[in-house]
């Protein structure tokens, strides 16, 4: 589903991604951990699309489609949807409108009408409700005033609704207590299935309890160096990330 | 003929016999208005806005009220209120509302208080504004035979807003209208004043409304002017307050039609514990002028001013914003606070800020603030990430500014009304009104 390879970026004319390759198919849950600084959220943001960063060399394939020729929003049509370390606040802009006009735009992309408005009340109250996030969450606006932990189950709930192929999580699990984590973690495992792929983006296993990963990345200083299954999650909680770079260097 | 001849000559044809008090406003007027001309842009108050459409402009004085009760009620909001229409400034009274009032509550148009020889009513009109105010001031005096008279006895709580609509009609022969607009709020009463200015989309017409509202000790008026006239109207209104110890003042001045309007809004906090709430918002396209004046007079200790105005202008729009704070040597501990907002966007809209405060007292909280720019990019780049194109992103987030004054109106009706109106002003692919609709749907729910 999304193939990375020999990506290399910058940002500022610093190089942040050295050369990181990436393979993650339908139905998996892989999860990218690493120290402050290697790279991951980095990682992340380029697929989305955001600016300031320089892709210099490698590619990105998603679905066989180049997503950096792919505009932002038709990065999120295609199915690739990122969930914000720290969600943007949007004074004004009420969830609902953003749910709304998020999944019409989604639903224009693949040829649908736009969805009947009892059909959406329904989708919206359901999964608010699944993120036990309160209906009138709907009428206020996107992250304003939200604390950590309630910005995160929205960006969740947009998920829910979205229902992306796939979904990129970055540091999702920055900032929630454990009644948040559990909610949040809830609500991600719950979009598993055979034709979805979840990328978690973490710096600690923790989160990882809660979605059990398929397949676990090492990313240093802009390389993925190790890759493995989820017990190698436990072992760098165990051990830090110091052995991984000094195994890949020797 | 000069411009104010050729205005004022339609005043000597016009037929029935004033008494005394109303001959001898209109004759004040008239000459006032003929001494100061129109305003020109050499006026310090008149530097932005070019009255010449007005001054240049040949405008009947409407003959009858009529008007097409189908698109009356496309036109009106849908509230449950004691209703007042004039239409080209004159009472309608099939479609006016006026029945059941409460004890304490009177609403009676101008021409009535003048049939009736009501010279209380002329001893209120124009102490607030005066022929001096302004040239459009002194023109309205000497013509204004048509409006609202609104008592409200002291301790009065009105159960239902006071709804003055005021209608514009598409005419072979455009008109001018100069309305007037009277509210004396007894000690500690309570009300909802609502100016509705609306008309049918090809309508052309001068309007030239004067409105005084006077509030006694602890009275509380929340007051609304929603302008959504024709494009091609031309609309200038003043509102005078005056206000009692311990009295509040909620003011929402929400524009959004007109070629050329011009508002002034002038406040005197005239005892300790007045408070004033000034609340604007205002959205520009094509070449749509709207200047909006401003002034809180501080003149007695331990009064407060809070002031928020909003401007959206797009295409080639025109907007202005000028909002003065004037506090007294001995106005001490007050508090005044002001902030204007502009949103560009487009690179040919312009506005001209400036907002002002004189201050001769030493012990007082004041502050001020005029930013103009565009939209957060990050807030763009947030709904890009969920599949929202760019221009459907920009329009979501310019619905969003404007729904900052809006969250201020506790006038559901209004409220609505104003952000369908922006969501519709936008283009129409975006289905923000859809957006709109359902939300409230899922409020109701």
């Amino acid at each position: 589903m999304l193939e990375v390879k020999d990506l290399h970026v910058t940002v500022e004319d610093k190089a942040i991604l050295k050369g990181l390759d990436l393979t993650v198919n339908a139905g998996e849950v892989h999860a990218i951990m690493g120290p402050n600084g290697a790279g991951k959220s980095t990682l992340s943001a380029v697929i989305a699309g955001k600016e300031g960063y320089e892709v210099t060399q490698g590619t990105i394939l998603f679905e066989g489609q180049d997503v950096l020729e792919m505009e932002i929003e038709e990065r999120a049509r295609a199915g690739l949807l990122l969930g914000f370390q720290y969600p943007i606040e949007i004074p004004g802009v009420k969830n609902i409108y953003l749910l709304k006009a998020a999944l019409n735009a989604q639903r224009e992309a693949r040829g649908e009408g736009e969805i009947p408005a009892p059909e959406f009340m329904k989708l919206v109250r359901e999964k608010s409700a699944q993120m036990q996030m309160d209906p009138s969450f709907l009428q206020r606006a996107v992250n304003e005033g939200f604390s950590g932990g309630e910005k995160k189950r929205n960006e969740i709930l947009q998920m829910l609704v979205l229902e992306p192929k796939l979904a990129m999580l970055d540091e999702i699990d920055s900032g929630l207590d454990i009644d948040a984590m559990k909610i949040v973690a809830q609500g991600v495992n719950s979009l598993r299935s055979a034709g979805r792929a979840i990328l978690l983006v973490t710096h600690y296993q923790r989160l990882l309890n809660h979605i059990e990963p398929d397949r676990v990345h090492v990313l240093v200083d802009g390389r993925i160096v190790k890759s493995g299954d989820k017990e190698l999650a436990l072992e760098l909680e165990a051990r830090g990330y110091e052995w991984v770079l000094e195994e890949s260097v020797a | 003929m000069s411009a104010p001849e050729r205005f004022l000559k339609r005043l000597n044809a016009r037929r029935g016999e004033d008494p005394s008090w109303v001959a001898a406003r209109r004759q004040a007027g008239a000459a006032r208005f003929e001494a100061l001309g129109f305003p020109t842009r050499r006026d310090e108050e008149w530097k932005y806005t070019d009255v010449r459409r007005i001054a240049e402009g040949d405008f009947a004085l409407a003959t009858d009220a009529e008007f097409d009760a189908t698109r009356f009620d496309a036109q009106r909001l849908d509230i449950d209120a004691y209703r007042l229409v004039l239409v080209d400034g004159r009472f309608n009274p099939g479609l006016s509302e006026l029945d059941g009032l409460p004890a304490g509550v009177s609403i009676e148009p101008l021409s009535q208080a003048i049939e009736a020889n009501h010279e209380a009513v002329g001893g209120a009109l124009g102490r607030l504004a005066g022929v001096d105010f302004s040239p459009f001031t002194a023109l309205n005096t000497a013509f204004a035979d048509e409006g609202a008279i609104v008592r409200l006895a002291a301790g009065t709580v009105v159960d239902k807003p006071i709804y003055l609509l005021m209608l514009s009609r598409a005419n072979d022969q455009p008109v001018m209208s100069h309305p007037r607009v009277l509210v004396e709020a007894g000690a500690r009463c309570e009300a909802t004043i609502i100016e509705h200015y609306v008309g049918e989309p090809e309508a052309a017409n001068f309007t030239n409304v004067v409105s005084e509202i006077l509030l006694d000790r602890g009275a509380m008026i929340d007051h609304y002017k929603l302008q959504e006239a024709s494009l091609a109207d031309l609309h200038v209104a003043s509102i005078h307050i005056e206000q009692g110890r311990d009295s509040r003042f909620n003011s929402f001045n929400l524009n959004l039609g007109g070629a050329l309007v011009r508002n002034d809004l002038v406040t005197e906090l005239n005892a300790e514990g007045a408070e004033t709430h000034y609340n604007g918002l205002f959205f520009v396209q094509g070449r749509q002028h709207v200047d909006n004046h401003t002034l809180v007079n501080h003149n007695a200790p331990r009064t407060f001013s809070n002031e928020n105005y909003k401007g959206i202008l797009d295409d080639r729009a025109h907007g202005v914003f000028n909002g003065k704070v004037m506090v007294k040597r001995d106005s001490q501990q007050i508090e005044a606070y002001q902030n204007n907002a502009n949103l560009l966007l487009s690179d040919r809209a312009e506005i001209d800020t400036k907002p002002e405060l004189v201050i001769y007292a030493d012990d007082v909280k004041c502050s001020h603030g005029a930013t103009t720019g565009q939209l957060d990019e990050n807030a763009v780049y947030a709904l890009r990430t969920r599949g929202i194109d760019e221009p459907m992103a920009r329009a979501l987030l310019t619905l969003a500014f404007a729904g900052e004054v809006m969250e201020q109106v506790r006038l559901s009706a209004v409220a609505e009304r104003v952000e369908r109106a922006v969501a519709g002003r936008l283009p129409e692919r975006f289905n923000l009104s859809d957006l709109v609709e359902t939300a409230e749907a899922v409020q109701e729910a």
